[in-house]
């Protein structure tokens, strides 16, 4: 009988690395030799459980060396969402008394803005600091002294813009405000240090970076005040409740130190994709909006958005599937709801017709400059079809 | 709606897009535009929240003046008024 991965079509070319990244080769080793040495319970006291012990501080002290942290300050949450929302809920709870007001900004991820709508449900208060047109925060001169947290992204999980985050940290810093970074974009893609930020509270995810899916990464600097916003429980430090997942937190550990090997010459491979992109696309198909930073200065450097007008955003995904390429959008109608990105909204730049492009390890010259020549053929047949040429 | 006064008063072109979803709402006022002479104020009635941010941004881009919006059907759609600029 033959498999029904043998008779697959040829695999997409994958451009939607912001979203995930597939396993890492070192993370696969990892994992596999994890699940046979450290799938034992880690709070157990006999040999077995010793061993996955052992794996387990040995990632949790590979991945503070990774992040410029202490080990005792790194914890294991099952998601990069988890992470952010026991970052910025335990911090709000724990300094409850300073004040109930969370300062964050309007394009951070929507994990980030969930977890402020539910400390506004319980009497807190949400400030928005303002953004420029790429989405940039303004750093204000001061922050309101009911603060009891502000928290911003260290790059954009849509348009790649990077955020002021010393510059906040500095802030924070001389009014004794902690400040959580979400690093999910950064951590794994470029260089990130927690000493570097000034964060109090860092998170990220395991998988963005090639790590297997369920890992998230939470860094509490040791003296920030927190408090769990979750019921009571021995595992975790008291930090992330339930059991450990030992053999992908290995191997998401693994995942970590080989991007550090790798991410120094990638990172310019990949700027160069983007902004092969970047400037190649707008000379090929009309009516194209880049967003973001054309600076490559301030922004990350492995994502693009890009939105045509007149296109509709799923049909252009689609047609770009069917082209072969696998790429994400945050027009509206290629999501759940019937609302657009808010990152583009919060910058006022066009919703509809739009594309988030993303290179990643794997990625060659020659995925790109496939695309390049398909997307001006795809908007064209599309707006064709919608009757909007002359508009 | 805001603007100035001369901004207030009827549209020369009423726009009922609603129902419609993006990108429809602006290919709509796009497709607009040629009926009324430069100067000229255009209507577009919407209940998709993408064009609150399509609109202003289609103006942007294709040079045109974006004057405001109200809400209307207690607060269930939208007008927005853009302004023929050439």
């Amino acid at each position: 009988m033959t498999s029904p991965l043998a008779v697959a079509s040829p695999r997409a070319t994958y451009l939607d690395w912001a979203s995930t990244a597939p396993l890492h080769p070192a993370a696969r080793a990892a994992l596999l030799a994890a699940w046979d040495e450290g799938w034992a319970d880690p709070s157990r006291l006999y040999r077995e459980a010793r061993r996955a012990r052992q794996l387990l501080d040995l990632a949790r002290q590979s991945v503070a060396e990774a992040l410029d942290a202490r080990a005792d300050e790194v914890f294991f949450p099952h998601t990069g969402t988890e992470a952010a929302h026991l970052a910025v809920l335990g911090t709000l709870s724990a300094r409850g008394r300073v004040g109930r007001r969370l300062v964050t900004s309007p394009v951070e991820h929507s994990c980030v803005l969930h977890a402020g709508e539910l400390h506004e449900t319980g009497g807190g208060t949400t400030e928005l600091l303002a953004v420029d047109h790429t989405g940039r925060v303004i750093v204000p001169d001061r922050l309101p002294t009911d603060t009891a947290l502000v928290s911003v992204q260290s790059g954009n999980q849509e348009i790649g813009t990077l955020q002021p985050v010393a510059d906040l940290a500095g802030l924070c810093g001389t009014v004794d405000i902690p400040l959580h970074v979400d690093a999910t974009q950064s951590v794994g893609r470029v260089p990130v240090s927690r000493e570097a930020l000034g964060a109090d509270l860092l998170t990220a995810s395991g998988h963005k970076f090639g790590g297997p899916p369920g890992v998230g990464l939470l860094v509490v600097r040791t003296g920030t005040r927190w408090r769990s916003p979750s019921p009571t429980d021995e595992r975790g430090a008291g930090r992330v409740p339930g059991f450990e997942n030992v053999p992908s937190i290995v191997a998401t550990a693994a995942a970590l130190q080989a991007r550090r090997s790798e991410i120094d010459a990638e990172a310019t491979r990949l700027a160069g994709y983007v902004e092969r992109l970047r400037t190649g696309l707008p000379g090929r198909v009309p009516d194209v909006e880049i967003v973001g930073p054309s600076d490559p200065a301030a922004r990350l450097p492995h994502l693009l958005s890009a939105s045509f007008l007149y296109v509709d955003g799923e049909r252009l995904v689609g047609a770009l599937d069917e082209a072969g390429f696998a790429i994400s959008s945050g027009s509206a109608c290629t999501a759940s709801s019937v609302t657009p990105s808010h990152v583009l909204e919060a910058i006022g730049a066009l919703t509809h017709g739009n594309v988030r492009i993303s290179v990643g390890r794997d990625t060659t010259a020659d995925d790109v400059e496939r695309l390049l020549a398909t997307v001006p053929e795809v908007v064209s047949a599309l707006r064709a079809d919608a009757g909007v040429g002359g508009l | 709606m805001s603007g100035s006064p001369s901004d207030a008063g009827e549209p020369d072109l009423l726009v009922d897009a609603r129902g419609r979803r993006c990108p429809l709402p602006v290919i709509d006022l796009a497709r607009a535009l040629a009926k009324v002479d430069p100067g000229g104020l255009i209507d577009v009635l919407t209940d998709d929240p993408a064009a609150a941010t399509d609109i202003p941004a289609w103006c942007r881009m294709r040079g045109q003046g974006y004057l405001g919006f109200a809400p209307i059907e207690g607060g269930a759609a939208m007008a927005h008024r853009v302004r023929r600029l050439s």
